[in-house]
């Protein structure tokens, strides 16, 4: 599954979870005004972390943080192409 | 510099040179804070509440910041609800703090609520009012945390110890417009909007149901100049396509740990903001800011002298300051200072270096953006369900919220019973089912392990594994 897929499918289930109607999930879609707050966010980077093994918040110390769903899937790709834990996963 | 004494917020209101141009700003009104002296959100029932312990129930936090302005120095105790405060719990808050009055913006209450209390209902259009004939009294502030079993903790503070941490002297000059994302029902926010009242400044209030991105862009049309709010609030405005309408000259963290991340993208994002991250909670007050840009405290701090004493005892910080609560209300939580005046504050510290660390909370409490989760409530709820045997619910760290509420379960039945993966799911899904009737969204595990058992002490209590 791609990091795409997996944030997308992540997001949607905590729609589900949370009983958020959200609209079409675009590129362009901003994160927190559209139904999700920041506990779903914080959810969403928890689950993300279990799921690919990656948390790019935390790695590090100088973060700018995402704003749309084309921004926040970048990060976590951006981090992934550093990461071996995730070319060991799907390697 | 000496503790404040003030009388009430309306006198030195009243001894201020110029109100005129000072305003507070709701989402839905303004008020000019000249015209408040001269007027009334009270319907001209002030007198009727003096000498009352008040229940301050109101909605809109414009609504509530009018009330505190008229009552303090004229109720005898003011309650304020904070806005998570459960009807269930309302009836022992009002009685506990023998309330006898209530003031609301609204007219919706239980009628198990308002009994035969007076009842005022406050309203933004002010009506002109004289408060010559209303007697003068200090009035006791008393301020709702959460509390163990999801019953609130009553604090009992005053004007002076409220205001015991604001340099009153301290001119900002003039155009100072500060702005919170605490709401000024809990202690950060009621710090900005005495801040903003006793100082020269002008207030943006935000509203019940406004969003971050609405709040921000009326915060930069009232060109903001000093802003507060929890590393959580920031995060979320940096994730805001609004974060740039403002361009604050003062920035400050309080109520959770701000990490060095938080701290330098904030750094970049506001070059011209002075950003300091303070330590401050209801029962402590504000002990200390940090001004250098970095994460932690220094060690120099502590056992100093000076208005705030610091001292470290067995990992967890303890203060002692004319800025602690004075007490709690209702008689049934442990009592505030020990025997040498210091407020245990239940955060454990760590010396690398020279600089002290926060590690988190001794008692487990998880810190969710800034709302407190007492383990034993969630897991009270969790062990609900049948095939439950046990369960410890602990802080997972979280880039956006600080922290996040996980839960370890043990099921009932053998320890090397094999279950299905599907009934282990849908055990889980049962227990987040269980959890979202009954708790509220921040107090909801976002992760649920199964696991086969759980540490426990020989006196039989659950080994809580914390910082």
């Amino acid at each position: 599954m791609s990091i795409r897929s997996t944030v997308i499918s992540l997001i949607q289930q905590i729609g589900m979870e949370t009983r958020k109607d959200l609209p079409p999930l675009t590129d362009d879609f901003v994160l927190l005004d559209s139904g999700l707050d920041s506990l779903a966010i914080a959810i969403v980077v928890t689950r993300l972390e279990d799921t690919l093994g990656l948390d790019p918040f935390t790695e590090s110390d100088d973060t700018s943080y995402p704003v749309t769903l084309g921004d926040f899937i970048r990060f976590y790709e951006n981090a992934a192409k550093f990461s071996d834990v995730y070319s060991a996963q799907s390697g | 510099m000496p503790p404040n004494s003030l009388t009430s917020i309306q006198h030195n209101l009243g001894n201020a040179s110029d109100c005129s141009g000072r305003f507070l700003w709701g989402a839905a009104a303004r008020v000019s804070l000249g015209d408040l002296l001269r007027s009334t959100s009270l319907g001209g029932r002030l007198p009727e509440l003096s000498g009352r312990s008040v229940l301050l129930a109101t909605r809109d936090q414009l609504a509530t910041a009018l009330a505190l302005i008229e009552l303090d120095g004229v109720a005898a105790r003011l309650i304020i609800c904070a806005p998570d405060v459960s009807s269930e719990h309302l009836p022992s808050v009002i009685a506990k703090a023998g309330v006898d009055a209530i003031v609301s913006d609204h007219d919706a209450h239980d009628r198990r609520v308002v009994g035969g209390r007076l009842l005022v209902i406050s309203t933004l259009d002010l009506a002109p009012a004289k408060r010559e004939n209303v007697e003068h009294r200090p009035t006791e502030w008393v301020l709702l945390t959460s509390g163990t079993t999801g019953a609130p903790k009553m604090l009992i503070h005053n004007l002076n110890s409220l205001t015991a941490p604001i340099d009153l002297g301290r001119n900002l000059g003039t155009g100072v417009v500060w702005g919170t994302f605490y709401d000024i029902r809990r202690y950060g926010g009621l710090q900005i909007f005495l801040r903003a009242l006793l100082g020269q400044g002008s207030f943006v209030l935000s509203g019940a149901a406004e969003s971050t991105a609405d709040y921000l862009v009326r915060l930069g049309a009232h060109l903001v100049t000093h802003i507060s709010g929890t590393p959580s609030h920031w995060r979320r405005v940096l994730m805001s396509p609004q974060a740039r309408t403002i361009a604050p000259h003062f920035i400050r963290l309080s109520g959770e740990i701000a990490d060095q991340a938080i701290l330098n993208t904030l750094h970049s994002s506001y070059p011209q903001a002075a950003i300091n991250h303070a330590f401050a909670s209801t029962e402590a007050g504000v002990a200390f800011e940090v001004n250098d840009g970095l994460e932690g405290f220094p060690a120099s701090v502590v056992g100093a002298s000076g208005e705030v004493e610091m001292k470290i005892v067995d990992g967890s910080l303890r203060i002692r300051s004319a800025r602690t609560a004075l007490g709690y209300l209702g008689g049934d939580n442990a009592v505030l200072p020990d025997d040498e005046g210091f407020v245990d504050t239940g955060d454990m510290v760590e010396l690398r270096g020279d600089r002290y660390y926060f590690l988190g909370r001794r008692n487990g409490v998880i810190n969710v953006g800034g709302l407190k989760v007492y383990p034993e409530e969630v897991e009270a709820v969790i062990n609900r369900h049948p095939a439950v045997r046990m369960s410890m619910v602990w802080s997972r760290k979280n880039p956006i919220t600080g922290s996040l509420v996980s839960a370890d379960v043990v099921l009932k039945g053998d320890a090397d019973q094999r279950r299905e993966y599907s009934q282990i799911a849908d055990f889980k899904r049962e227990i987040l089912q269980i959890c979202q009737q009954n708790l509220a969204a921040h107090k909801i595990p976002a992760t649920i392990r199964c696991v086969p058992a759980l540490d426990v002490a020989a006196a039989g209590k659950m080994i809580r594994h914390h910082a």
